[in-house]
């Protein structure tokens, strides 16, 4: 119980080329909870997910982000990651002459200390299971990081990141565009099974859809570059089912996007 | 040019090693000829690298060595270069001596000749000398052509008949050490039709910043039909400099394949040239270039088509860490009449700091319609969103980089055949990052 991850984020303002794109986030995920953010795009949705793992053109103005009382803003992207956070990425990079595996197997090295890498033998095994929960052919740890990888394979390479380096706080960025319904399946499964109390994932996106397959404890929904509206798995239905407008009347917004607010 | 220095470029020293090593007298006045004109002739000219100040001419030309009996005896880091050492068939000099060979008798017995360049042109004269004349390489070409003819101080000889099919490399190894000492190789690979032959040639020096030179020297001579592959790893030290001239010949459906490792710390000059004189002639040129510290480099590759249905390939990578400078050249030239042909060529320069520079050149020139080529040529820094990628799943900043440049280099060191030659490749590249 103790050692239940918690990502707590404090007012969090970003922005990028000077403008700003969060204007006050504030949430806390603990370890054995998924919590799910939805909106309409151009929200700030994906600027948070970026701002978090400190992606080099995100630059945060204000606020607090402490990951187990550790302040993220603080690490490098490196350390962040090897502090127990995890981003599955909308458009992750595709990187020539690093194979899948030979990367991996650097990224998990990465978070013990030397002397106790990962034997070889374990980590193959490991990645064959959880390719074949996937649904993957082997041959793709072979193949270049992501290069020509199709955007439902990049996704369930991510799933499978994830999987391996098996993080305290995942954060899923619409991991759900562009996939299948069968993808669909194949990678909630993946998430599913990270599901437990030392796991704690926020799940960005734009449809209810993926949240049909990974039950969501808390549904935020984002407008404006904030947290307009929360509450259980029933708020993310009646999106689905009526859209996002309900939710502008009855807060009086006009525009939800950060574009207009300049 | 002031800086001659007298223990090397004089007469009689020249003399003296040539009579040392009992050099016929036709060559004895090849080098003199070729002294006498090197304060006259002109440096080469080079894209975009200024070389006037660069020493080609202060060292010690003839350093003499002990012969050693196994490849044991020598200092690790340069036997190192040598794999399967039980069974290689392998030359080593040392400055100017040859200090071991060893070759299976087995495949002397099938007519293959394989030993140093003095021992050849004591047993194989005419045959050395037939070749030697027809060079491509001429001493008059520039100033450095004729310090490595009048001067050069060793080498080797690889002569494979006629339909003899090699299938374990010859390798060498060329090294210097000590004060202004020099290694000035003059390599000769002469392959009959249907010969097929593998050679590989290292060109190190001690890293403790007292060798002065390299002025190498390497005719190949792709007989009809034969299959040739020559490997050159240049690895000196950053007070040398480090000149190698490859001049090939290939002749009908003859195939020769270059891989060339520039990892020296130095000043480098490297240019490749190779010429297919006659029709279905094929030339593969793979380039690993990786520059650090403040090494200035300039790599040309040079194919001319003058057979028909005659194709070239170069792929040439260089990664320029720290202040290293590369200016890379590829130059594809098809002549006329030289129809179905096609030459292809890719140079990428990565730089990893501000201070590092790279330069890509692709030059195609093409004197005949009835042909195609194709160039991609590309400079570029590391992509900062890999580097996030990478650095997201737990990777320090030094590994990512690492791993986007191994991937980089991949490209061209995946295709080396030779696994020993990966391998070691490897470890001198890894080597550039610990220091």
């Amino acid at each position: 119980m103790a050692n239940k991850p918690n990502l707590k984020i404090k007012d969090l303002h970003v922005a990028i080329d000077e403008k700003e794109i969060l204007k006050g986030v504030n949430l806390e995920i603990n370890g054995g909870e998924i919590h799910a953010i939805m909106g309409p795009n151009g929200t700030g949705k994906s600027t948070l997910a970026s701002a978090l793992m400190g992606h080099p053109r995100y630059e945060v103005s204000k606020g607090e982000a402490l990951l187990d009382q550790a302040d993220l803003l603080d690490m490098d992207v490196d350390e962040r990651a090897r502090a127990g956070l995890f981003l599955a990425m909308q458009y992750p990079s595709e990187v020539s002459g690093v194979t899948n595996s030979d990367f991996l197997r650097s990224a998990i090295n990465a978070k013990r200390d030397e002397g106790n890498e990962i034997s070889l033998m374990k980590f193959i095994r490991e990645m064959d299971k959880k390719m074949e929960l996937l649904e993957m052919d082997e041959k793709f740890a072979t193949r270049y990081l992501n290069e020509g990888f199709s955007g439902g394979e990049k996704k369930r390479n991510e799933i499978l990141q994830l999987m391996m380096l098996n993080p305290r706080i995942a954060i899923l960025d619409e991991i759900d565009s562009g996939l299948d319904i069968d993808a669909l399946k194949v990678v909630a499964a993946g998430v599913n099974a990270m599901r437990g109390d030392e796991f704690g994932a926020l799940i960005i996106t734009h449809y209810q859809r993926l949240l049909n397959y990974i039950k969501p404890d808390f549904v935020h929904v984002f407008m404006q570059g904030r947290i307009v509206k929360s509450g259980g798995p029933e708020l993310a239905e009646r999106l689905e089912a009526e859209g996002y407008d309900w939710v502008k009347e009855e807060l009086g917004i006009e525009d939800e996007t950060v574009g207009q607010q300049g | 040019m002031n800086m001659v220095n007298q223990t090397s470029m004089d007469d009689k020293r020249v003399t003296q090693y040539a009579q040392s090593r009992q050099e016929p007298k036709w060559l004895l006045e090849k080098r003199l000829d070729a002294l006498s004109q090197i304060e006259e002739l002109a440096l080469p000219q080079l894209e975009k690298t200024n070389i006037n100040n660069w020493n080609f001419t202060k060292f010690d030309a003839f350093k003499e060595e002990e012969a050693i009996t196994a490849l044991q005896e020598l200092p690790s880091e340069f036997s190192a270069f040598v794999f399967d050492q039980e069974t290689a068939n392998v030359v080593v000099q040392k400055n100017a001596s040859s200090v071991f060979q060893q070759f299976d008798p087995q495949i002397a017995d099938k007519g293959v000749i394989f030993s140093d360049l003095h021992t050849a042109l004591r047993e194989h004269e005419e045959l050395v000398k037939s070749y030697m004349m027809s060079s491509k390489m001429k001493r008059d070409e520039h100033k450095l052509a004729a310090i490595h003819q009048a001067l050069f101080n060793g080498g080797v000889f690889l002569y494979v008949p006629k339909n003899v099919e090699l299938t374990i490399p010859f390798q060498s190894l060329f090294y210097g050490q000590g004060k202004d000492a020099a290694i000035l190789p003059y390599i000769m690979i002469v392959t009959e039709e249907n010969a097929r032959v593998e050679f590989i040639a290292n060109f190190v020096a001690d890293k403790s910043d007292e060798v002065a030179m390299h002025n190498g020297m390497i005719d190949v001579f792709v007989g009809s039909n034969a299959n040739v592959r020559v490997s050159t790893m240049n690895n000196l030290n950053q007070t040398a400099v480090d000149v190698l001239y490859r001049r090939s010949y290939v002749g009908r459906d003859g195939q020769l394949e270059w891989i060339t490792s520039e990892l020296s710390d130095g000043r480098i000059i490297s240019d490749n040239t190779t010429h297919l004189v006659e029709d279905g002639g094929t030339v593969n040129v793979k380039a690993v270039i990786l520059g650090a510290g403040e090494t200035r480099s300039n790599i040309t590759t040079n194919i001319r088509h003058w057979g028909k249905h005659t194709n070239s390939d170069i792929h040439a990578r260089s990664v320029m860490k720290d202040a290293a400078t590369n200016i890379l050249n590829s130059i594809t030239k098809i002549e006329k009449d030289a129809s179905k042909s096609d030459g292809q060529q890719t140079g990428k320069v990565l730089m990893l700091n501000p201070k590092a520079r790279g330069d890509a050149n692709p030059i195609l020139l093409i004197d005949e319609n009835d042909v195609t080529a194709g160039h991609a040529a590309s400079v570029g820094r590391v992509d900062p969103l890999q580097m996030y990628y990478l650095m997201s799943r737990g990777v320090s900043k030094e590994q990512a980089e690492k791993l986007i440049i191994y991937g980089f280099l991949d490209a061209v060191i995946s295709d080396i055949p030779s696994e020993a030659l990966q391998k070691r490749i490897h470890e001198v590249i890894e080597g550039k990052f610990q220091s």
